[in-house]
């Protein structure tokens, strides 16, 4: 089975998280899910343009879902829930034509409407599904447990991500579990990791996502398997800073689920790019491995 | 014909917006008026008088008032035309309140709505003739449907009253959710040491025939002869032989399934009595879990039995229970609260609905009273009360207020803390609602007496951190988060329409509200009654209530069957469909269509013909519009009365 489909790397994807997306990539291409680059795609404003101008924001998503339509295509996944907020926010503004024309005058090419857009994880789920994913892995992950951790905007607000539970998100739980990890119940799935608060004010984001390690701490997970790029700074390249404002020792790897399913399905070690992780993972994930074994 | 009319003020509520003394004015240019005038308010005494007054020295045929909706008068006026020497049937109402001054405020043409509503009355009643009620006698039994606080109250009072009784419960053991509770409020008494003694008067009254483990199947017939069938599930239990001895409960091997009655807490075997005061004290034995169904052999319970009781190839049966009156006593279930996945129920095992924490303070619940979490079997020392959970929460569908849960919230803290003294309860609430005899007092006894914190704000998340659950919220007095470690939460569920409500309404053939709540037929007015004549509610069916309160309308229905009973004949209302013999094809049109099976067919003179069957008939006229020859039309409602009412109103 192979299917195409557009793909919005988003810019965390070619700086700080690289391995996300050289992971998503080469799991995508495994399953049988082929992904098309968006051609010249751009910023969609992240987080300073939707707190300054809804307009300017929806526009800048707009041109990208644009891009999509003049692919051909109708669907577009992207690793990034900050990305993918923006987009299926943009979309749902553009549904009002008035605030539709105010959008499109800032565009060369107005947007046509129709372009929907996906989490990686949804489309795992849904367009690959789980016996699929199941049934191509190479290296069952068994022994390792994993607190499965989604950020708080995957699933938020439901009406507009329109996916999974948005209390108790269970798609990573049910892919990882697939992979053949031992999922350990996680209650904080969705709690905030602080977000961008981690640059202004560092005393906050020590607080929250050290709230999230304890928990996966007292979980007894090996690791916390994340889905966005700034989860997954604030947990692992602020880990020291956490350890320092709490007095806490924690030192949990914190890997992309992608990377995870990378080493179930026996992709090579450059596109699961343990190394540029803090926390490097491997020492524990082969202790969990020859331990079941 | 000499037709009246009077036009009703009703103090400002129509003259406020209608000008009654032009309607009036004008009202005499309609045909065979000879008298109309405005009047401050028809309905009473000086109003009614005013009316009679007029037919007797005017010489009245037919009067018209318009005034407000005939539900509430009608009745009223019919009653005063009678009085003055017509016949009750030669009166026509306009509604110029709830169909015209309540709805605009353009005086002006307020006026000319109700004058043309005037024109298709008094239309209307140059063609009503003369009806007269026939009489039928009554079958001055009672049933009960629901056997709680509120239908066990019924039934007493019914019996005491001299009616032979029949109730119908659905589980096994009469007591509904009252023989569940531990104590009550506001006064801790003990819940079933309260209830126990009215379900054995229950049991040992020679006027109450019980039917528990049953349910209504259908419902044929009309007030003052009802045929009820009642489907009698199979307990495979002959409770005849049945003493109640409790040795096929002791050795059942089956011993694991979720205890319902517990509320699923503690389990329980599959042969089994739900707990000592169990009125009747019956097994039941359930045949999803037992082993003698499920694996094909066990049959320990038959073999310890000391009476031969068992009886595995049981089946259900339908009895037939004739009745002149029904009262719906069905009361309500918990909303689900695993419908607000944040609050983590049904995956954290000591987030509990506050009737499962009633079992665990109970004495004869699965703890035996001792409070122990379900986890670990821990005794609690923090225990978080979590209100209005599904309650006033238009996110979930339930804006309603469940009426009794900040009351028993306050009792379950009060007996926590007389079980636990070294506890700390908390209850995040939205707002105290107390109002009743020493219901106030009692929830201050809770904070100042007990010292439970009280915390004013929502709960957003409940999660587990080690043996702990961390209840987040909001204070919104103090203005800020607050989390309490919490042993155990208990989530004061709101109060729903119990399962099937709606489809027992449908066989009742009364009507009920979005949530499954049953309609009463006046909400200030007619509290038990029903609008389909000799059905009567109380308790919850009707929407959440307190134990007083369900005693009271337990108590209030019984005596308005006693007063239904009191005659020993009903007058049938005369305005039903009548067949015109000579028209009558005997198509069977009408048999088919008719919801009440009110119609039979007949021969006569060796061809069919249909036949309106007078008593059962209820004036729906449905068959009027079926019947392709016109030939049966409904009194006081013909095809030609509605026309020329269609023609007042066109050619206005």
């Amino acid at each position: 089975m192979s299917e195409a489909i557009a793909y919005y790397p988003g810019c965390s994807g070619l700086g700080t998280s690289k391995e996300y997306d050289a992971s998503t990539r080469a799991v995508c291409a495994k399953v049988g899910l082929s992904l098309v680059d968006v051609p010249d795609w751009s910023c969609c404003g992240s987080t300073p343009a939707h707190t300054t101008d809804h307009t300017l924001s929806a526009a800048l998503s707009a041109r990208n879902l644009q891009l999509v339509a003049d692919m051909g295509m109708k669907l577009a996944v992207t690793p990034c829930p900050s990305c993918l907020t923006n987009l299926r926010t943009a979309n749902h503004r553009m549904e009002k034509a008035a605030f539709a024309e105010k959008a499109n005058r800032l565009l060369d090419e107005p947007y046509s409407g129709g372009v929907n857009a996906q989490s990686v994880l949804q489309a795992l789920v849904e367009t690959v599904g789980l016996d699929a994913l199941k049934a191509a892995v190479r290296t069952p992950l068994a022994g390792l447990k994993v607190a499965c951790y989604y950020g708080c905007i995957m699933n938020r607000p439901p009406e507009l991500m329109a996916f999974d539970d948005c209390e108790n998100p269970m798609a990573m739980d049910n892919v990882l579990a697939a992979m053949g990890a031992e999922i350990v119940p996680f209650p904080l799935k969705v709690e905030c990791c602080g977000a961008s608060y981690g640059i202004p004010r560092g005393d906050i984001v020590a607080r929250l996502a050290g709230k999230l390690l304890e928990a996966a701490t007292l979980a007894g997970a090996d690791m916390v398997a994340v889905a966005c790029p700034l989860c997954q700074m604030n947990l692992d390249l602020r880990q020291g800073q956490v350890n320092r404002a709490l007095g806490a020792s924690y030192r949990i790897p914190v890997p992309y689920f992608t990377q995870l399913m990378g080493v179930a399905l026996n992709i090579a070690d450059a596109d699961i790019g343990f190394d540029k992780l803090n926390v490097d993972p491997r020492p524990v994930l082969s202790k969990a491995l020859t331990g079941a074994q | 014909m000499r037709i009246g009319v009077f036009v009703c003020h009703c103090g400002s509520n129509i003259e406020g917006t209608v000008d009654t003394a032009v309607v009036a004015r004008t009202s005499l240019d309609f045909p065979e008026v000879v008298y109309a005038t405005d009047t401050m308010y028809a309905c009473s005494e000086p109003g009614q008088d005013g009316i009679i007054q007029a037919i007797k020295e005017k010489h009245l045929t037919g009067v018209v008032v318009a005034s407000c909706t005939p539900r509430m008068h009608e009745p009223t006026f019919r009653r005063a035309v009678e009085r003055a020497g017509l016949n009750r049937f030669m009166f026509e109402m306009a509604n110029i309140r709830e169909h015209v001054s309540w709805i605009g405020k353009d005086r002006e043409a307020n006026t000319n709505k109700s004058v043309d509503l005037v024109r298709i009355a008094v239309e209307k009643l140059r063609r009503d003739a003369p009806l007269s009620p026939s009489k039928f006698s009554i079958n001055k039994r009672v049933m009960i449907i629901g056997g709680g606080v509120a239908g066990i109250q019924a039934a007493l009072d019914c019996a005491d009253g001299g009616l032979e009784v029949v109730l119908v419960e659905r589980e096994s053991t009469i007591g509904g959710k009252m023989a569940k509770l531990d104590k009550t409020f506001p006064t801790v008494d003990c819940s079933s040491c309260i209830l126990g003694p009215k379900m054995v008067d229950v049991a040992q009254h020679d006027k109450i025939t019980l039917h528990a483990y049953s349910e209504v199947d259908s419902i044929g017939g009309y007030v003052g002869n009802f045929q009820v069938k009642v489907k009698k599930r199979a307990t495979y239990v002959d409770w005849t032989l049945c003493t109640g001895c409790g040795a096929c409960m002791e050795k059942c091997p089956s011993k694991k399934n979720p205890d319902k009655f517990n509320e699923k807490i503690g389990p329980t075997t599959s042969i089994n009595i739900p707990f000592p005061q169990a009125i009747p004290k019956k097994a039941v034995i359930d045949p999803t879990t037992c082993r003698q169904f499920v694996k094909g052999k066990c049959g320990v319970c038959a073999k310890v039995c000391p009476t031969g009781a068992i009886r595995y190839d049981m089946a259900d049966e339908i009895v037939t229970e004739d009745v002149g009156a029904i009262v719906a006593a069905t009361g309500y279930d918990l909303f689900d609260i695993r419908k607000i996945p944040e609050y983590g129920a049904g995956r954290y095992p000591d987030v509990i609905t506050s009737l499962a924490y009633e079992r665990l303070l109970s004495a004869s619940g699965p703890t035996g009273g001792h409070v122990k979490r379900p986890s670990d079997g821990k005794e609690p020392k923090n225990v978080v009360f979590i209100q209005c959970v599904g309650s006033r929460d238009k996110s979930l569908d339930r804006p309603y207020c469940s009426g009794f849960c900040c009351m028993y919230t306050a009792k379950q803290a009060i007996l926590t803390k007389d079980h636990i003294p070294d506890s700390q309860s908390y209850v995040f609430y939205m707002d105290i609602r107390s109002p009743g005899k020493m219901y106030d007092e009692f929830t201050r006894r809770a904070m100042e007496e007990y010292g439970a914190r009280y915390i004013r704000g929502r709960v957003a998340m409940v999660y587990p951190k080690g043996d702990k659950m961390i209840v987040r919220g909001a204070d919104t007095l103090a203005g800020t988060q607050v989390e309490v470690e919490a042993d155990l939460v208990v989530l004061a569920a709101g109060a729903e329409a119990a399962v099937g409500a709606p489809q027992l309404a449908e066989k009742l053939r009364i009507s009920y509200d979005r949530y499954g709540f049953f309609m009463e037929s006046h909400p200030k007015l007619k509290p038990v009654e029903t609008n389909t004549a000799g059905v009567y509610l109380a308790g919850s069916c009707q929407g959440p209530k307190d134990i007083p309160q369900s005693v009271g309308q337990g108590s209030a229905a019984a005596a308005k069957v006693l007063a239904l009973f009191s005659k020993d004949q009903l007058e049938s209302d005369p305005q039903i469909s009548r067949v015109d013999i000579k028209r009558c094809v005997g198509c069977g049109k009408c048999i088919m269509t008719c919801p009440f099976q009110a119609i039979k067919e007949v021969e006569f003179r060796g061809q069919k013909k249909a036949e309106v069957i007078e008593t059962v008939c209820q004036g729906c006229g449905i068959c009027t519009s079926t019947c392709p020859q016109g030939a049966i039309q409904l009194s006081h409602f013909t095809d030609n009365q509605i026309l020329a009412e269609v023609n007042a109103l066109c050619q206005s």
